[in-house]
């Protein structure tokens, strides 16, 4: 993988990212899903289509992250795919709110942020303001599709 | 190289743009963002600053030394704009934001007037944005249907189709000059002739076209051509209708105020003779005078040897980016200005986009609001590198080092 350490390019393109474009995970389409949803930037043509399986408890058991576009938005759906199993719709929430608060440089109280694993490597993203909402298009996906699930519960009970 | 490109002084003509004596992210900057804006000389800027500097003033109010000065530069920089496009007369040249605005002027005033529910517009698959849906939602709200012209593989307009789509029910052609995306060069004249033996109207969008080659309005024929001031080194935010006259003189204002009336009581009002009819308020007379240096001084080069020296510029860089592998251009029309979109394997055009920033080159990359054109070429985006006069072949050579970057960095 080359680094071309002379491009001022502060990593875009480093081992992590490229590896989760390259070899994205969990990008096979869930049979039937409790949360599906399509989100698309045309100003773009970035795509991500995200169902998430869910057991009796409530924890995430199977991720479909199906992205089309750059680098940075195939690599955050994979990554976020991958951080997403096993955990509960809260959980969920709380790594896309941790995110964020990366992405717009902030920093969450170690205590309760969770752990973000390989998504640590889009920070560098912020040195492209414009590359931003490629990585957040699957987060978007994320928010309203548990939105959507929060309402449909909210109907059933 | 022909006699003309030889002596054309491009080292020469670069002195006079100063925004591309910089580096961007330690790089010298090959700007070739062209068909997004073009840079502005050192004149265009001048002229700007002399008028804030010392002729500020409202236009044709004033009886003051100050607002004769800014009147008469106003109206100077109309007649520039008439002889750029050979109109038969300054009262032709409306001044309008820029293209969009022109387009949406005609579509209100001209289109609302001419439009009744079954009629027909006819635009091509190659237009941008800004000529697709002020026609369409005039047909909604009118009950008419937009007819579109399609387009072969290299991006050139199917003349059989366009004749096939004139009828009876046309009542307007609205048709780009030059795509902004596949740089195709269209028979504006056989359009033209093909539109008016039926009796119909032909508007062009000529955004792309004025910055870079010679326009003559009589000699294409058409009614209406539109384009804007900043994409031919000119300010932002201004830009030129040219009407024919008896078309413009029957059609009622596009928008209402001061300075397009003759009188007002408050049961009346008697609208002013061309070219004010169109020009409500205080116009963007800095913007207006800045666009007739801006003229002048592509004028004073010459758009015929821009033109040739463009053309070497594209058969170079077109030479050069054939040759890479994966890279496939969008857009091989026989007639072509200087636009090179293209798409490589495996990567995304924001990717190209961005590796080639860090070289200092600035390319334009996404749909460039021409969305039905990238579904006719089944892309979501292309990377498109737009050139200028102040272009060079060493800037094509420092485009092709970069794409050989992006193809290092995803291999």
């Amino acid at each position: 993988m080359p680094q071309l350490p002379d491009v001022p390019l502060h990593g875009l393109y480093g081992e992590s990212i490229m590896d989760h474009f390259r070899s994205p995970r969990h990008r096979s389409a869930l049979a039937s899903s409790d949360i599906e949803t399509e989100e698309f930037n045309p100003f773009c043509g970035d795509r991500v289509i995200l169902q998430i399986k869910l057991d009796d408890a409530g924890r995430i058991t199977q991720v479909s992250s199906r992205s089309e576009g750059c680098s940075i938005i195939q690599a955050t759906a994979s990554m976020m795919a991958e951080a997403l199993l096993g955990k509960s719709l809260a959980q969920a929430a709380a790594l896309d709110h941790a995110f964020r608060a990366m992405m717009r440089g902030e920093s969450l109280e170690q205590e309760s942020a969770p752990e973000l694993g390989d998504l640590v490597a889009m920070q560098v993203v912020r040195e492209y303001p414009v590359r931003i909402k490629c990585a957040l298009l699957p987060w978007l996906a994320l928010e309203v599709g548990m939105e959507s699930h929060q309402l449909g519960q909210a109907e059933r009970d | 190289m022909t006699t003309a490109t030889s002596a054309f002084d491009v080292a020469r003509i670069r002195e006079d743009f100063p925004v591309l004596q910089q580096m961007v992210n330690g790089k010298p900057l090959v700007y070739l963002d062209n068909a997004a804006t073009s840079q502005k000389p050192q004149s265009v800027i001048d002229t700007l600053v002399h008028y804030y500097t010392s002729d500020n003033s409202n236009v044709h109010r004033g009886v003051h030394t100050l607002s004769q000065r800014a009147t008469e530069d106003y109206d100077a920089a109309r007649s520039t704009a008439r002889q750029f496009l050979n109109a038969a007369s300054d009262q032709e040249i409306i001044f309008v934001k820029g293209t969009t605005d022109g387009i949406n002027l005609v579509a209100h005033s001209y289109g609302r007037q001419h439009l009744g529910p079954g009629d027909e517009i006819i635009i091509s698959t190659m237009e941008h944005h800004s000529n697709i849906i002020p026609w369409q939602v005039l047909c909604q709200e009118k009950g008419a249907h937009l007819r579109v012209i399609p387009i072969n593989d290299a991006g050139e307009l199917l003349i059989d189709e366009y004749e096939r789509l004139l009828t009876p029910r046309t009542k307007l052609v609205s048709i780009t000059h030059v795509s902004n995306v596949l740089g195709t060069i269209n028979p504006i004249e056989q359009i033209v002739e093909m539109a008016h033996s039926r009796g119909v109207p032909v508007l062009v969008d000529g955004a792309q076209a004025a910055p870079h080659m010679a326009v003559d309005v009589q000699k294409l024929g058409c009614d209406f051509y539109v384009f804007s001031g900043h994409k031919v080194c000119g300010p932002t935010g201004i830009g030129v209708l040219y009407g024919k006259s008896d078309l413009l003189e029957a059609m009622p204002p596009y928008q209402l105020g001061s300075e397009m009336i003759k009188s007002v009581t408050f049961e009346r009002t008697i609208y002013n003779d061309l070219p004010y009819k169109f020009e409500p308020g205080t116009p963007h007379i800095a913007g207006a005078i800045g666009l007739g240096a801006a003229i002048s001084y592509i004028s004073d080069i010459g758009m015929d040897r821009i033109f040739a020296y463009e053309s070497e510029l594209l058969r170079y860089g077109t030479e050069r980016l054939s040759a890479i592998g994966g890279l496939t251009l969008i857009g091989t029309a026989a007639k072509k200005g200087s636009v090179l979109s293209f798409v490589m394997d495996g990567v995304h055009p924001h990717d190209i986009g961005t590796i080639l920033d860090a070289e200092g080159i600035a390319i334009r990359t996404g749909h460039h609001c021409a969305q039905p054109l990238m579904d006719r070429f089944g892309v979501p985006a292309t990377a498109r590198a737009s050139l200028a006069f102040y272009n060079t072949k060493e800037e094509i050579d420092v485009l092709v080092k970069g794409i050989d970057r992006v193809i290092e960095v995803f291999s």
